[in-house]
């Protein structure tokens, strides 16, 4: 499959320390910005747990310094640099794509 | 190196297990596990199979994913059955036809519900109780019948009997013998319980042999021996188990003359190769129908298969604790006095609805056995001295009387020899945890559970492995750390502090200065409902630190949609507003029930939907009911002396008044209210963090009462106050509480710990004993003069209103919400019904 890098929108439009939600080939993917460190992550917007299209509404945090989102509806926690599940419990990995900012606009990489 | 095939037959809490412990102890990977299950989920927790009416889902109750196997490269075959085995050839052959080599097999086939073969048992409306697949019709088949018998009053009869009343039928439980849980109780005892299960609403038939089932093609009614007749629409069957051995039988497995596959105490069958665990096990004449014991077993043939030949196993403790809600019904050891001489001790109060025996030995030494029905706190303590065989106090009567908090009971964790089990479900014991703490560096509890797997199985040992830790703790001079996460090395209480002395008001200063790292859901959440308190600005203002439910101003739902609750102070309300509510309803298309607290919930709105449903709220007059957030929610009331002919005083407009007052307080954790026009308490006032009573001579004001999970009382505060000393009582309570709490603790829960209890806080409130009571009223009145309702201001700034969407670069909607409708009303599909697609 292809790859190919998607403008989901200006930097401006992307609360800070927020997640939000864009729609990326009718894919729902999560993007959150962090503009301390001027980081940024997606991930899929699914949490795994209860398959809810949720993830976006998450807290953002760290565990052990990892950066990771908390799911609103029971407080699972993903890794947002490697998808995996860093809190206790049974419950899959999720999948994280690639950002990059240029000239004002979020890319995320994604297969088509 | 060519792997050993082990082939597990039946794939359910004990097979599971059994595949679990091999994969972990076979180091050097000699085994390859393959696992073969009739039905069509991998093995779930049958033991919380009743949760499954509480919502749980098939998940929820999954032991593990298809991927755990798929990860340690186990076999899995699901809704696939052997059906015979070849023990020359070493083959077994399932019934989708696979044919595969084994090395050697472990039968954990489980059991089957025994149905007694009475005439007319095969008509429709007859369930067992076994599966999750039962489940799932009796809820189905629930829906056309408003009454349901509930064959068999042991363990599982109860418990299903509860679940029938739960479906909202009329239950009756029909048991053959003398007493309910004949096997577990005493006559004394079963009388107690039946009591207790009756005062819940069941019918309770004892001495009730079935003649037959009566009814066309579908159940109608039951017939019994003495000719009398129950007529019922549905049946559930509990009427004990049956191993089942079938395929054992069928290969020529030696099976016990009573049932059951026969196993030696290295748990192999007649055949060498051939293994046998859990429930299908017969083993010196006995079954052994807990999940415990089945764990016992598969722990003891992985450790002789990896090397240890000389593990048995050479029975089990069958003590039983029952876990229906509101009823508490323990045993353990003798429940009859047997061939030793012995003495009882028994407390029967009847108005309490408390019976409890122990059973003990001539010289007053041991404890042989026991029953607790009503009130079974003691269980894990008893459990203990009876496993361990420990010494008795003096007086054993004090380890069953009703104890006062500060009272020391006779036997501690202290006092438990190291062989004692602490959890039964994975069998460690307080040894493993001591060494856990000690050697392993678990310097948690959640380390402890992550290393022995204590409480990681049923979960009851839970608060005995947290009293093991706390006393090791303080042993070794340590104290316990009340941090609250890995952030902040503060607890909820000095994070207060530390707001209050030094006014910092963002997140991103106090970690800085008193934390590290950026945070988490812990963290973040408490920080930000404490800047409220303190500061009393816009909670969205700190959108980046909140919960989904503040962060959005709505109660988030399991399908990711939000409930609007508008305030409704004192639950009164004109015709006029309740006709924009039921506008709103009507043209957003939403569900609509009325709560507990006397407001109306619309529940089904989307992200994008909450701004213009508020706006209509808003201009309509109603204010934010902050019903999503940890704060006040609501101030109920009765009519009160304006209308009703008992009333003393005007309920109604008090509790107006004071949920007006406190209306957006944020707080450790919700706070509700009640105000009641006279004793006779309408308004439930004392189960409610703070209810208020009318008085001849004025209000009782109640604090720390709780209904939800755990009911609580409230305590008498002060009787006959006038309005303004209630008022400063409500508010200096309610401060302290917001400065001393924990995060997510209740009032009710706060109290219990709080030392010094009700004496401690009377002194404060009333006599200012801290000397704080100035302060403290003045914070209060600076949050009820700064209230702003947070739905007003929101809609009033566009930068707020532009996270109310569900996608930043799409007007699309969520697909993946979507509604069926249930009694003409909206309610989200279920998964199974809406055929999930993955992202
Ligand atoms: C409602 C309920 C409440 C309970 N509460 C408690 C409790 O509070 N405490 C407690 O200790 N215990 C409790 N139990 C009992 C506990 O669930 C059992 O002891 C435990 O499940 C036994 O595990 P097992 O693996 O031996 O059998 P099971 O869990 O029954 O698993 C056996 C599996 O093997 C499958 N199988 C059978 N034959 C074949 C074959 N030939 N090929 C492939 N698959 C096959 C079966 O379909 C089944 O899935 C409860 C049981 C029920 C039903
Ligand atoms: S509590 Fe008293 S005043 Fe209020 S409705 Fe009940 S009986 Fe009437
Ligand atoms: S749906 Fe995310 S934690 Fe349950």
């Amino acid at each position: 499959m292809n790859k190919e890098w998607i403008n989901v929108g200006a930097v401006v439009n992307f609360a800070k320390d927020l997640g939000s939600c864009v729609k990326v080939n009718g894919l729902q993917i999560a993007v959150f910005n962090l503009p301390k460190n001027n980081q940024w992550y997606a991930v899929q917007n699914l949490c795994p747990h209860d398959k809810r299209m949720v993830l976006s509404r998450g807290i953002i945090g760290d565990k052990e310094g990892e950066p990771k989102v908390t799911c609103p509806l029971h407080k699972n926690s993903f890794s947002l640099k490697n998808g995996k599940h860093v809190s206790e419990g049974d419950v899959d990995d999720i999948t994280t794509y690639p950002v990059k900012v240029k000239d004002g606009d979020v890319f995320l990489e994604v297969s088509v | 190196m060519n792997r050993k095939n082990i082939i597990v037959i039946g794939n359910g809490m004990v097979g599971y297990k059994f595949c679990e412990r091999l994969f972990n102890k076979d180091t050097k990977k000699q085994f390859k596990i393959i696992t073969f299950c009739e039905e069509r989920r991998p093995a779930y927790d049958r033991v919380r199979l009743s949760a499954y009416f509480e919502g749980k889902t098939a998940e929820d109750l999954s032991m593990a994913s298809i991927d755990w196997y798929k990860e340690r490269n186990i076999d899995l075959y699901l809704e696939d059955k052997i059906i015979s085995i070849d023990r020359v050839n070493k083959t077994v052959t399932s019934s989708k036809g696979k044919t595969l080599s084994f090395d050697k097999i472990v039968m954990a086939t489980g059991s089957s519900p025994f149905v007694p073969p009475v005439p007319g048992i095969d008509k429709a409306g007859v369930f067992v109780y076994r599966t999750i697949d039962d489940l799932e019709d009796i809820i189905a088949y629930a829906k056309k019948c408003k009454t349901c018998v509930v064959i068999g009053g042991g363990l599982l009869g109860l418990e299903a009997a509860k679940a029938a009343q739960e479906l909202g039928l009329k239950t009756d439980v029909v048991e053959f013998a003398s007493r309910l849980m004949p096997r577990q109780v005493d006559d004394a005892g079963g009388e107690m319980l039946k009591r207790l299960i009756e005062a819940q609403g069941m019918t309770v038939n004892l001495n009730k042999n079935t003649k037959n089932i009566v009814g066309d093609v579908s159940v109608t009614g039951m017939k019994f021996a003495d000719d009398s007749v129950i007529n019922t629409e549905m049946i559930i069957i509990s009427a004990g188990i049956r191993p089942r051995d079938e395929l054992a039988k069928a290969c020529g497995v030696t099976v016990g003359s009573r049932g059951g596959v026969l196993v030696n105490s290295s748990l192999k069958t007649s055949d060498d190769n051939i293994y046998a665990i859990g429930e299908c096990v017969v083993y010196g004449d006995m079954i052994y129908g807990l999940v415990a014991p089945g764990f016992i077993m598969a722990d003891a043939v992985v450790e002789q298969l990896t090397g240890n030949s000389a593990a048995t196993f050479t029975g089990a403790d069958m003590s039983t604790k029952l876990k229906l809600m509101g009823t508490d019904v323990a045993s353990f050891g003798d429940i009859e006095p047997q061939d030793i001489p012995c003495k009882d001790i028994v407390l029967n109060n009847p108005h309490t609805g408390v019976y409890k025996k122990l059973l003990i030995s001539e010289d007053g030494n041991r404890l042989l056995g026991g029953v607790l029905v009503g009130d079974a706190a003691e269980y894990g303590t008893l459990l203990q001295i009876y496993q361990n065989k420990m010494q008795l106090p003096a007086d054993p009567m004090s380890l069953i009387l009703p104890r006062n908090d500060d009272a020391e009971s006779g036997i501690g964790i202290g006092d438990l020899p190291n062989t004692a089990h602490i959890c039964s479900c994975e069998n460690v014991t307080k040894g493993d945890v001591l060494d856990a703490i000690e050697n392993q560096n678990c310097d948690s509890i959640s380390a402890i559970k992550s290393y022995t797997k204590a409480g990681t199985g049923c979960g009851g040992c839970v608060p005995m492995l947290t009293d093991l830790y706390q006393y090791k703790m303080a042993q070794d001079g340590i104290e316990v750390s009340k941090a609250l996460c890995e952030h902040f090395a503060l607890s909820r209480e000095e994070m207060y502090q530390v707001v209050r002395a030094t006014g910092i008001n963002t997140f991103a200063d106090l970690i800085a200065q008193h934390g590290k790292g950026t945070g988490c859901e812990i963290c973040k959440p408490t920080a930000a409902s404490i800047f409220a308190s303190v500061f009393n600005e816009h909670i969205l203002s700190h959108a980046p630190l909140q919960d989904s439910n503040d962060a959005f101003l709505a109660n988030i739902q399991q399908d990711g949609t939000y409930s609007v609750i508008p305030g409704i102070p004192g639950g009164e309300i004109t015709p006029d507003m309740l006709m924009v509510i039921a506008q709103v309803g009507k043209d957003f298309d939403l569900y609509t029930k009325i709560t507990g607290g006397q407001r109306i919930d619309l529940l089904g709105a989307r992200l994008d939907q909450l701004p213009a449903i508020w706006n209509i709220l808003i201009n309509a007059g109603f204010k934010s009911g902050h019903a999503y957030g940890k704060s006040l929610r609501t101030v109920k009331s009765c009519v009160g002396s304006t209308w009703c002919r008992y009333g003393v005083q005007d309920s109604t407009s008090l509790a107006i008044e004071l949920e007006i007052r406190y209306r957006g307080l944020r707080s450790p954790h919700k706070i509700k209210g009640a105000v009641s026009g006279c004793t006779r308490e309408c308004a439930e006032a004392q189960c409610k963090d703070f209810g208020v009573i009318a008085t001849e001579k004025g209000w009782n004001l109640y604090v720390c009462g709780n209904g939800g999970i755990k009911p609580r009382h409230a305590d008498l505060l002060a009787s006959d106050i006038d309005k303004d000393t209630l008022i400063k009582y409500i508010d200096i309570f309610l401060m302290y509480y917001i400065k001393t709490a924990d995060r997510l603790q209740r009032t009710a829960n706060w109290m219990m710990k709080l030392p010094g209890g009700l004496d401690h806080l009377k002194a404060v409130v009333i006599d200012d004993s801290l000397a704080i009571n100035t302060e403290l009223e003045a914070q209060m009145q600076h949050v009820v003069d700064t209230y702003e309702c947070e739905w007003t201001s929101t809609l009033n700034d566009p930068e707020k209103l532009k996270r109310f969407k569900h996608f930043i670069n799409s007007d699309d909607q969520d697909e993946t919400v979507q509604f069926t409708r249930d009694r003409e009303q909206i309610r989200p599909l279920q998964h199974s019904e809406k055929g999930l697609r993955d992202v």
